[in-house]
């Protein structure tokens, strides 16, 4: 610990050149973190496809072809509803340091829900009603899914990452026997729900393909970004986020605050199930499980927990996931493949992130406590860095 | 004091000793030389490199540059195996003893070099080395019944055990009672009879000179200053003090000079201001009873009042409970009995915000782990304790040119060297941190200010303008409670000691000329009972 005089003679005076070129420096460091391991991933999954005898070229040009070129960028869009809700979801949650891993269930849960009561409510009610009751369903169902881990964390700090993970199995299943029992379709053998009539979806934006849900997104994300940069609870869920100890020393009721927090980013996921069900599916079948949330993950840490950065985050993956689906089939590859530039995604920033740890190259995505559990892998640490 | 024939090399010697550290040169080029039956004060403040010089004698850090010679023979130090081996034995600041074991357990621990657990020798090998420095130890009693003079003397042993020759003591007198220290001088003049060198850290000037065979003064690194033997003998003791201040802080020395240690007379009691005894009471304890958490102690039944202009001290060894005391107050814990009263009103039940607005404040001793969040920047950290509150947040919407600019006038009045109010706070040292939790505490209008050991860790200058806040808290018609392991800042700073023990208030004396003795001998006698 040097003394003070090493710190700085100009006690909060405004240095405006220097705090310019701390903030370059800080936004290349941010550029570097957040856009290398996209840009790695992609670098290394050309060598892999090079080393499957296959052309990248004809690969990455087959994707923007299917997911950019000639209108395909609305199929992407549409994609990308489900995406954003979930990710404004994971990011209100991962803020707190706390993790739902169990999106999945949560999701299907709403959206079995959704599924049922859908082809009834929208005869009943009029339709702009039956889309704002549909979406508080799901997003009540799937953040009531949320409480039995918020409360058990709140109450007797039980660890979120397996209680999440144990709702979502049995959620999962719940869904799966709520689509065969009575959300039934009596007209069909096949276990599905009855579907939604097309006219009774969730309306294109004019000129468009793209379903209105889209804009629910946009309009979640926003709030989101909004709350948690601007308002005093957001700066609360910093808090604790950062460390709970910190947050009841200046009075934050934690254990409250991990209830809210966990019900608010299951309700984000719920969101995602009525817009995708609504907007693009009308129906819900057992066994169907597109396990968005497990895709999206590292672009929710790629945009540092914030949840405006995360869109152009999630417009590429969708892109990806849009165009991915017929690229594979050109150069007669698995979808799989997919998952693996996720993968790889994973593992650079990953990488990116240790080597920034060892250079201190400014913030981390990660909160400290979050970052602790994924490099711990790494062992041969210290224990106080 | 014996001196050593010129012929015989120094036990010890470190030559040209250099290491850094990322932004700091720990240690620069220091020299130094230990010699059988001396002890050798190393003085300096926190940060001047004396930590780093001593894990380089026990094998705990590796030296960029320079030798060490043992017996004249050049012998690098790579492992604390090593250290062991040679006969280097530390007496770390903390305890190191495992409270649930013996005595003897606890020094069987620390010899590995057989499987079997001797008791026996063990037993007389106790017995000796308690015979040569004068102590008794019962081997039986448990190392957290120990009082912790005791617990030292067990660390001393420990230390000793496989044949030490350099016993180097890392601050030891700084949680022990008058009469520990006096008992632990007795204990180094046994070990340098028998031939034993001593390194002796502490800040506290007056005990360097009258322990102290020599002296040796670091200051950034640098050794900047030596007393040898000879000036020790020779030159008066208010002489050398004042070069000893000189050379510690250079051109700062005359703004330090209000710090107890660098007092010129420690017997004289400092505190001169005299608490009205029909002053308003502004914050009452009445049978306060709190669960501990985990390991640490609660406390059971505390009771005081606490007068307008009031500094009340809170003396304790660690873990007596202190931490439940002052998270009771602030309202962060729970109290299960008893009220707390803050101008004659409850506030038992208030939350910590609440209180906050009433004036009761809590500048905590965790700074990094719960006094400040690292990852904010300085102007947010000095709101943390108002959040949503107008006109810092508009409709839950955040205000921050509302909160910068108050920030900036803070950071001035508290003299915080930051360089902006917008850098994270985590990036600043420790007493500027310190600095910030002050000032949060400190503005809008505080009334009762509960510090928990409010300069530990702090350097000699910030540590002096930390006290002088409090005292200005307490003549601006505030009041305050003091809690501190460290006697000498209760005695410089409080009107009145409460000795907090396993837990409880053991008794209440006011500050004096033998305040020191009488708050040790609350602290003796209630270890005495319990462990009876």
């Amino acid at each position: 610990m040097s003394t003070e005089s090493a710190t700085g003679r100009g006690v909060a005076a405004t240095q405006p050149g220097r705090m310019r070129s701390l903030r370059a420096e800080r936004l290349l460091d941010i550029a570097i973190r957040s856009i290398g391991p996209v840009l790695l991933a992609l670098g290394a999954g050309a060598l892999l496809l090079l080393a499957l005898g296959r052309d990248p070229v004809t690969f990455y040009r087959a994707v923007w072809n299917g997911g950019v070129a000639s209108g395909a960028w609305q199929d992407s869009a549409i994609s990308m509803a489900p995406f954003l809700l979930i990710a404004a979801g994971l990011t209100v949650i991962f803020r707190a340091n706390i993790w739902n891993l169990g999106y999945n269930g949560q999701f299907l849960l709403g959206a079995a829900l959704v599924s049922g009561y859908a082809p009834s409510l929208v005869t009943h009610v009029p339709l702009w009603l039956a889309f704002v009751l549909l979406f508080l369903l799901s997003g009540a169902v799937a953040g009531a899914w949320t409480l039995v881990p918020a409360v058990l964390k709140a109450r007797f700090g039980t660890n979120e990452i397996i209680t999440t993970l144990m709702m979502s199995f049995i959620g999962i299943d719940v869904a799966s026997i709520l689509i065969k029992g009575p959300f039934h379709d009596p007209t069909t053998p096949l276990p599905q729900t009855a579907v939604v009539p097309f006219d009774k979806m969730l309306p294109a934006i004019p000129g468009t393909r793209i379903h209105s849900g889209l804009l629910v997104a946009f309009a979640a994300v926003i709030v989101v970004h909004y709350v948690l940069t601007r308002t005093s609870w957001g700066l609360r869920l910093q808090i604790m986020g950062a460390n709970p100890k910190a947050a009841r020393h200046f009075g934050v009721s934690v254990s409250r605050l991990i209830v809210v927090s966990f019900f608010v980013s299951g309700f984000l996921v719920g969101l995602a199930a009525t817009a995708d069900i609504m907007g693009l599916w009308g129906y819900i079948r057992t066994g169907w499980n597109p396990a968005y949330g497990d895709t999206i993950i590292p672009f929710v840490f790629l945009a540092r927990l914030n949840a405006l950065a995360v869109v152009p985050f999630i417009a590429f993956f969708a892109v990806l996931y849009t165009g991915g689906d017929l690229a594979a089939q050109q150069v007669n590859l698995s979808t799989d493949f997919l998952y693996v530039l996720v993968g790889l995604i994973l593992l650079f920033m990953t990488v990116i992130e240790y080597f920034g740890r060892k250079r201190d190259l400014g913030a981390s995505y990660l909160s400290p406590g979050l970052r602790q559990s994924l490099l711990s892998g790494f062992g041969r640490r210290k224990a106080n860095e | 004091m014996s001196q050593p024939s010129a012929q015989a090399p120094p036990l010890v010697e470190l030559r040209n000793i250099t290491k850094a550290f990322p932004n700091v040169l720990a240690n620069d080029d220091i020299d130094l030389t230990l010699r059988a039956g001396e002890i050798h004060c190393l003085l300096g403040e926190n940060g001047a490199g004396k930590s780093t010089l001593i894990g380089i004698l026990c094998g705990l850090v590796k030296p960029d540059r320079g030798l060490i010679r043992i017996d004249g023979v050049e012998t690098p130090i790579p492992s604390p195996r090593r250290a062991l081996e040679l006969g280097i034995g530390t007496v770390h600041q903390h305890s190191t003893l495992i409270p649930a074991l013996t005595v003897l357990e606890n020094l069987m621990l620390g010899d590995s070099r057989s499987l079997r657990l001797d008791q026996r020798s063990a037993r007389s090998r106790l017995a000796e080395l308690s015979a040569q420095l004068g102590v008794e130890i019962d081997p039986e009693s448990k190392a957290a019944d120990l009082a912790l003079g005791h617990q030292q003397q067990v660390e001393i042993v420990k230390a000793l055990w496989r044949g030490s020759r350099l016993l180097i003591l890392d601050e030891p007198t700084s949680m022990l009672t008058p009469q520990g220290v006096a008992e632990l001088a007795k204990v180094l003049g046994r070990l340098k009879e028998s031939g034993q060198a001593v390194i002796f850290i502490t800040h506290k000037l007056h005990e360097a000179l009258s322990l102290g065979d020599a002296i040796s003064i670091l200051r950034q690194g640098r050794l900047v200053g030596e007393i040898d033997a000879a000036e020790l003998t020779t030159r008066s003791h208010s002489e050398l003090r004042g070069e000893i201040v000189r050379i510690m802080f250079g051109e700062e020395a005359r703004t330090v000079g209000g710090v107890a240690e660098l007092r010129e007379d420690l017997a004289e009691p400092r505190s001169t201001r005299r608490v009205d005894e029909d002053a308003e009471v502004v914050l009452e304890l009445q049978g306060l009873t709190v669960a501990g958490e985990g390991s640490e102690r609660g406390i059971a039944d505390v009771s005081f009042v606490l007068h307008q202009g009031e500094i009340l001290g809170i003396a304790g060894m660690d873990g007596s409970g202190q931490r439940a005391l002052a998270e009771a107050i602030a309202g962060q814990r729970r109290a299960s009995h008893g009220h707390v009263f803050l101008y004659g009103g409850e506030v038992t039940r208030l939350t910590v915000s609440r209180r906050q607005k009433l004036g009761l404040r809590y500048v905590t001793d965790d700074r990094l782990g719960e006094g400040t969040v690292g990852v904010l920047p300085v102007s947010l950290n000095l709101f943390l304790k108002r959040v949503g509150e107008h006109p810092y947040w508009r409709h839950g919407r955040i205000q921050r040119t509302v909160i910068d600019g108050r920030a900036t006038e803070l950071v001035r009045e508290f003299d915080v060297r930051t360089p902006f109010v917008t850098t994270r706070v985590s990036t600043l040292s420790g007493g500027n941190i310190q600095k910030v939790l002050l000032a949060r505490e400190l503005s809008f209008e505080p009334k009762v200010v509960v510090f928990h050991k409010p300069t530990y860790g702090l350097d000699v200058k910030t540590t002096a303008s930390v006290r002088e806040l409090i005292r200005q808290l307490a003549e601006s018609g505030g009041a305050a409670v003091v809690i501190s392991t460290d006697l000498d800042e209760l005695l410089e700073l409080c009107d009145r000691i409460a000795v907090l023990s396993r837990g409880q208030l053991v008794g209440t004396t006011t500050n004096g000329p033998d305040a020191a003795e009488r708050v040790g001998e609350l602290m003796i006698a209630e270890t005495k009972t319990a462990a009876a």
